[in-house]
């Protein structure tokens, strides 16, 4: 896959690292402001296709890419439903039990296991929908060789 | 706020009837980025910002692969299917007929009922449903999370939001079992 022209080379220099940051404060301040899981997720993948687009690689490395971003979404599923079962052994015999302590309304570090919920979701939905593009991209190299 | 929603949703009526009429493909998309980042603007007018954030992302994401699919096959629509069209134009008519007399019925139909159903609804803006107060009253209280959203879709509504990335990884699972030119050897 070619890259892109110089211009838009400099400029996604610029701009990835923003919107990647905006997506893990989306994703962190979940539970404070409007956002969540699965918009920080979103956001990020779109930071990494950005990057792809804009650059361009060759196959091996995307499907080496492909390997790792498929890897990373089982990974924060797993980690999602671990933290919702170990519920049943620590607490209260309830899935989805929010056994952490609650902490004060409206800081960073509150609301017990959702933040810690939205960072799972966040993974596996950014590594999922990069994984779909990336099997798109590979899908049409394969076919144009 | 209801006058600038109704003309959000005639614009967003007009994009995807053009977008089915379109001749070129790339100018049929475009018409369909009008109805996703249109329902954005009514996300926000509804004070649904939560929604907004996603629905502008995603939207932003599908126009980009089907720009570049677009793109890389043919952008017009194919002339075949217009010459048939004009060959059997005395078939076409009486179908046109039927189909918008079919339509008509139906919409007057529903029409009628949603008139009736309409009466039993609270205002706009109000809750009608019990447990929509619960939530709203203890929400913060119980789950600690200041933002109300995501307090209910990860505490009140887990298993919801567990079968919704079980949605997404059945997806990409299902995507890369299809996408490939042969079998894994």
């Amino acid at each position: 896959m070619k890259g892109m022209s110089i211009i838009v080379k400099k400029v996604s220099q610029l701009i990835a690292g923003i919107i990647f940051l905006y997506g893990i404060y989306i994703v962190l301040h979940g539970h404070l402001t409007p956002g969540g899981g699965f918009a920080g997720g979103a956001i990020l993948a779109g930071a990494f296709i950005l990057i792809v687009l804009a650059f361009g690689t060759d196959i091996i490395h995307l499907k080496h890419d492909e390997e790792r971003a498929s890897l990373f979404e089982g990974l924060g599923l797993l980690a999602f439903i671990l933290l919702a079962i170990l519920g049943f052994i620590i607490g209260i015999k309830v899935f989805f039990n929010n056994y952490l302590p609650k902490g004060q309304l409206g800081e960073l570090v509150s609301a017990g296991l959702i933040p810690l919920y939205n960072i799972a979701v966040g993974i596996e939905v950014c590594a999922a929908l990069f994984t779909i593009f990336l099997a798109l991209v590979i899908y049409k190299e394969e076919i144009s060789k | 706020m209801e006058i600038i929603l109704s003309i959000l949703l005639i614009f967003m009526i007009i994009g995807a009837i053009y977008a089915l009429f379109a001749k070129d493909l790339l100018s049929a998309l475009i018409s369909c980025g009008i109805v996703g980042y249109g329902l954005v603007i009514c996300f926000l007018l509804l004070r649904a910002p939560d929604l907004a954030i996603v629905q502008v992302v995603v939207e932003t994401i599908t126009l980009i692969i089907m720009v570049a699919v677009v793109l890389d096959s043919t952008r017009e629509d194919l002339k075949e299917r217009i010459m048939i069209r004009e060959k059997e134009s005395s078939y076409i008519n009486t179908k046109y007929v039927f189909n918008v007399l079919t339509v008509l019925v139906l919409a007057l139909f529903f029409l009628f009922f949603f008139n009736q159903a309409i009466d039993k609804l609270e205002p706009f803006g109000t809750h009608t449903t019990r447990m929509a107060e619960a939530y709203i009253e203890n929400g913060a209280r119980v789950t600690g999370s200041a933002n109300l959203v995501t307090g209910v879709v990860f505490d009140f509504r887990g298993y919801d939001t567990l079968g919704e990335a079980t949605i997404l990884f059945t997806a990409v699972v299902g995507i890369l079992a299809i996408l490939r030119l042969r079998g894994k050897t």
